[in-house]
């Protein structure tokens, strides 16, 4: 017989802890739902576009009742649970029903707070909390012409707009002189004030409620300044209280809300919560994305994984009044050891705030402009140092030596035809023609519907713009950490960490201790645990050719109709008579239709067929060539010009020195493809300053330039330091390569990591002459294991399978 | 009728992997998966004639190499929000052989 597990509240967070913990383990628990509202779940966000008029009840129901069913889930709407026995282990109704449990779980949300003045109890004075709130707002919007809304918060002004669009004249009456304090700072608020007054709402600031006058119905609201305001239905949006009665009662340890622990147990092992009813580390959240990560741990607890932790969350709110675009997140006010960097623009209604501390973001308060909210949001998350671009940091990510894009001011004002993804060619419209029409949530729904950001990715924050806007506050589409693909909840970092430190040494172990979804990965994971296996355990793991993509398992580039091209190495650009007699013979030998030089100083030979890549490579072999990488997440080229040795303005033997950094790196995969480049005077024809690793030579020796790229976003180096020798411009290097390959995501490349990990962190990691010796050395012994030239072996019979068909019989 | 045509043995077929096939018309690819099952497909990916031989091989799909579709490996049938389908063959394993229907009689 199955574990029973009942779950107190049909509402957001307790209904999501269900749907993971059936994503993780369907059949584990008999499971019971009692919910005090007689419906099935609902997106209790919605309420405020349902008042507006903008959608009806039954498009907010997120959970019908046949999921319900389909589950196999007892439902109880409309009772609501009245008691907990934790000796006998059961709940009882109020009509009376008893369920017995294994596991409890205690999602009973919050409630409205009414304030106590006299009059309160009066017909015509409502919260906004559910649907019946709604409901009897939009009875009275028919009968009544007045409304107050107290409270100038979030909800408030929802709930003030909502009634404005049915038609009521709306005053809302805030205590504070701003309004939404808890979210904006004065200038912003005032940019919102006069915004929503131009739309028709009115004011009340600093004025107290005292009491609420009318006979059997409200006629009116009285101030403690002794004014009073005619009304038809006042609206009480001053804020919430953990719904924690039941649990009280039961004994279970609360303060403000249930506490619990960061695998969301109460002080009764038995029993778990999950949302606004609760307190973790003295935090209580009101926001579905930290409910939904709440629930996300909750589930892998009851599915008795016991790996998850919920360590608190970072939030960020909008105001769902359509035609306002507003942001704010963290520390928004800023405090004594905070510094704020500001834009304002009154005329265009722009303003935007940003809070630094230590050159991280804390806090953001973006107003008429929200455009780049994602990715301010991104980086405060994930403490990114900004320093290298904090002068443009205010005019968004498109000004980050974007060259593609141009500039967008806000998404509302763009056009649906608008182009967002250059690569697939997808507007506006049809990103969100597909988010209303097919009901789209999350980034990955987006992509795989309308392709959009799922090629080179460089649109994603553009086009996470576009789903908040569309989507407004339904921060789900904003987890705090991404998974690293749709087999695992694990993010790039959890799996980096779990590997080095449980520690894993296979896939397959890999697997089951992090508990993939899938039985084999996908096409996205498989090739990045390949990489961190590797690059973990250089020694003891063993590369696997079906993980990795057709480029790195053939050793040449895939082209469209299915042939490949032959890059052969030639060490710093540099080449001869011979080598080049034997690139002509190879090319007329096998047919080649056509060679190139390439970006990178090498030769290409287009065309070529799978099966004739180990006879080309054996003659090119024979003349001394080896791969030349042009196909992989590996050490690609060493760019370099011509030097001191014949260049008039030559300071140093760039080309020499060129030719020892690849002598020294070559074959070594990466987390992507990784360039190198040696000028030889700042001059500068080698490009060294938008490679990942570029020496530029001067007079007194060598700078070292790092993370820079041409490619989709052009990014000029960051200096790393200046050096005097060649041993030293070759062990920095070194060291360098082996930190981006230890603690790089799969597929980012030195530009996005050294901005993620931070310039200064890199700096001094190898200012420091031990750690930088330490990694250099790991960077050499992890070059002893890694098979140095793939052709020769393969030239000679090695993988064979790989290159011929099927003969039959 | 027995027009089944002895391929290859299952060890030449990597496992997680695949291999072609050539017929007068073009090319099939068998693909094995991580429990031993074998299927073949036209070597033409619906969407631009990518060779899935190529592929990612996942569960019991082939991701394609060009412009990362995925096809069903049993119906070859793309998956996800694309559409378009690719010719299936007739294949079976018996002992530790790999038969394939002749090409003419497509499944
Ligand atoms: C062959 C070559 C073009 C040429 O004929 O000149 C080339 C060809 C390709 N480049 Fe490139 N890139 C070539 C030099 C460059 C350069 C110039 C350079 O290396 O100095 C750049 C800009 C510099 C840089 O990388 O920062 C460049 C930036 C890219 C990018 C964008 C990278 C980025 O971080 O934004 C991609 C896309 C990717 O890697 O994801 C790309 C991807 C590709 C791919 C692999 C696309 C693909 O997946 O099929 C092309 C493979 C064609 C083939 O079959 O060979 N290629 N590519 C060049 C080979 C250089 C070599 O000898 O190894
Ligand atoms: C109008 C409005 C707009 C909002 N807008 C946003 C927004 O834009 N973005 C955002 O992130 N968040 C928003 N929120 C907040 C968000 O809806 C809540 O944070 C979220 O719903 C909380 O989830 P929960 O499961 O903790 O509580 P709830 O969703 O409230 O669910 C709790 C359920 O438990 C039931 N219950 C209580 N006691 C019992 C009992 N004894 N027995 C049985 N059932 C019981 C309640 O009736 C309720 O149905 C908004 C909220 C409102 C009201
Ligand atoms: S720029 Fe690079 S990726 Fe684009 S078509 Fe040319 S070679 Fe291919
Ligand atoms: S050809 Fe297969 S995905 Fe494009």
């Amino acid at each position: 017989m199955n574990d029973k597990l009942v779950l107190i509240g049909n509402g957001m967070a307790g209904i999501r802890a269900l749907e993971e913990l059936l994503k993780l383990k369907g059949k584990q628990y008999d499971i019971t739902v009692f919910g005090a509202e007689p419906h099935p779940n609902y997106n209790r966000i919605m309420l405020s576009p349902v008042l507006a008029g903008e959608k009806q009840f039954d498009e907010i129901i997120s959970n019908p009742l046949s999921w319900y069913e389909e589950n196999n889930i007892d439902l109880i709407t409309g009772d609501p649970v009245v008691k907990i026995d934790r000796i006998k282990r059961e709940v009882i109704s109020q009509s009376g029903k008893v369920a017995d449990y294994n596991r409890l779980l205690i999602a009973t949300g919050s409630k409205p707070f009414i304030i106590p003045i006299p009059g309160a109890e009066l017909n015509g004075v409502v919260g906004f909390r559910d649907i019946h709130d709604v409901n009897a707002m939009l009875d009275a919007a028919k009968t009544g012409k007045r409304a107050v809304v107290i409270g100038g918060g979030l909800l408030g002004l929802e709930a003030a707009n909502g009634l404005m669009k049915q038609g009521m004249d709306v005053s809302v009456v805030h205590l504070m002189d701003t309004l939404m304090e808890r979210q904006l700072d004065k200038p912003a608020a005032g940019l919102l004030q006069a915004e929503l007054e131009s739309k028709g709402l009115h004011f009340l600031l600093e004025k107290q409620s005292s009491a609420i006058l009318g006979e059997d119905k409200v006629e009116a609201l009285q101030f403690s300044d002794g004014s009073s305001i005619e009304t038809d239905l006042v609206v009480m949006a001053v804020g919430i209280r953990a719904e924690i009665e039941l649990a009280q009662q039961a004994g279970i340890y609360c303060e403000r809300g249930i506490v619990v622990n960061d695998t969301l147990q109460t002080h009764d092992p038995r029993i778990y919560a999950v949302g606004e009813c609760v307190q973790h580390r003295n935090m209580g959240y009101g926001l579905v994305a930290p409910l939904f990560e709440q629930a996300k741990v909750c589930a892998n607890h009851l599915a008795e994984f016991g790996i998850a932790r919920y360590e608190g969350s970072v939030t960020s709110t909008k105001l769902k009044v359509t035609g306002v675009d507003l942001f704010s997140a963290g520390d928004f006010l800023g405090n004594e050891d905070s510094e704020s960097i500001v834009f304002r623009d009154p005329s265009a209604g722009v303003y935007k705030k940003l809070n630094l501390q230590e050159d991280k973001i804390v806090g953001a308060v973006l107003y008429g402009d929200t455009l780049d909210s994602a990715w301010y949001f991104q980086l405060m998350r994930e403490g990114t140092d900004i320093s290298a671009y904090r002068d443009k940091l205010l005019f968004g990510q498109a000004h980050i030596g974007d060259s593609g894009h141009g500039v967008v001011s806000s998404i509302a004002n763009m056009s649906d035809d608008t182009e967002i993804c250059g690569c697939n060619g997808v507007c506006k419209g049809d990103i969100v023609k597909a988010i209303h029409e097919k009901k789209l949530f999350t980034l990955d729904e987006v992509r795989s519907h309308t392709k959009a950001s799922g090629s080179c990715g460089s649109c994603t924050g553009l086009v996470e713009s576009v789903m908040a806007h569309v989507l407004g506050g339904d921060y789900s589409q904003t987890p705090s950490k991404k998974p690293l693909c749709t087999c695992t909840e694990h993010s790039h970092d959890e799996v980096i960490q779990a590997i080095k430190t449980v520690p894993l040494k296979s896939m397959d172990t890999l697997f089951k201790q992090l508990a993939w979804q899938t039985p084999n990965g996908c096409h996205v994971c498989r090739p990045a645990l390949n990489y961190y296996l590797m690059a973990n355990w250089p020694t003891d793991y063993q590369d696997d050719p079906q993980s990795r993509f057709i480029n790195e398992r053939a050793h040449g580039n895939i082209q469209k109709d299915g042939t490949y091209s032959v890059v052969p190495r030639m060490w710093g650009g540099l080449t001869n008579p011979k080598e080049l007699r034997a690139i002509a013979d190879v090319a007329e030998k096998f047919d080649v239709p056509e060679v190139k030089v390439t970006g990178g100083q090498r030769i290409d030979l287009f065309g070529v067929k799978k099966e004739d890549l180990p006879a080309m490579w054996q003659d090119l072999y024979a003349a001394g060539f080896v791969s030349g990488h042009a196909y992989g997440k590996a050490m690609r080229t060493v760019k370099t010009c011509v030097g001191k040795n014949w260049c008039r303005f030559g300071t140093q033997d760039s080309t020499g020195l060129g030719v020892k950094l690849e002598q020294l790196t070559w074959g070594s995969w990466m987390p992507h493809k990784f360039k190198l480049a040696v000028s030889g005077c700042p001059r500068n024809c080698a490009e060294a300053t938008i490679k990942d690793f570029g020496v530029v030579c001067v007079d007194a020796g060598f700078e070292l330039h790092i993370g820079g790229n041409g490619g989709v976003k052009v990014r000029v180096t960051d200096l790393l330091c200046k050096v005097k020798t060649e041993e030293e411009v070759l062990e920095y290097c070194a060291a360098f390569v082996q930190l981006y390959r230890e603690q790089a995501r799969y597929l980012e490349r030195t530009a996005p990591w050294v901005e993620r990990a931070g310039l200064s962190y890199i700096k001094d990691t190898l200012a420091d002459d031990t750690v930088r010796q330490t990694l250099a050395q790991r960077f050499d012994v992890s070059q002893e294991n890694t098979e140095r030239d793939p052709w020769q072996p393969r030239a000679e019979g090695s993988q064979a399978h790989e290159f011929t068909p099927l003969s039959g019989e | 009728m027995d027009d089944w045509i002895k391929v290859a043995q299952l060890a030449d077929v990597p496992v997680l992997g695949a291999r072609i096939y050539r017929h007068n018309e073009g090319e099939i690819a068998i693909f094995r998966t991580a429990e031993d099952k074998v299927f073949a497909l036209n070597n033409r990916c619906p969407h631009k004639g990518g060779p899935l031989s190529e592929g990612i091989v996942h569960g019991g799909q082939v991701t394609c190499p060009l412009h990362n579709w995925q096809i069903d490996l049993a119906t070859g049938e793309a998956q996800g929000a694309d559409t378009g389908c690719t010719e299936r063959f007739e294949v079976k394993v018996v002992g530790e052989d790999i038969f394939l229907r002749a090409v003419n009689a497509k499944a």
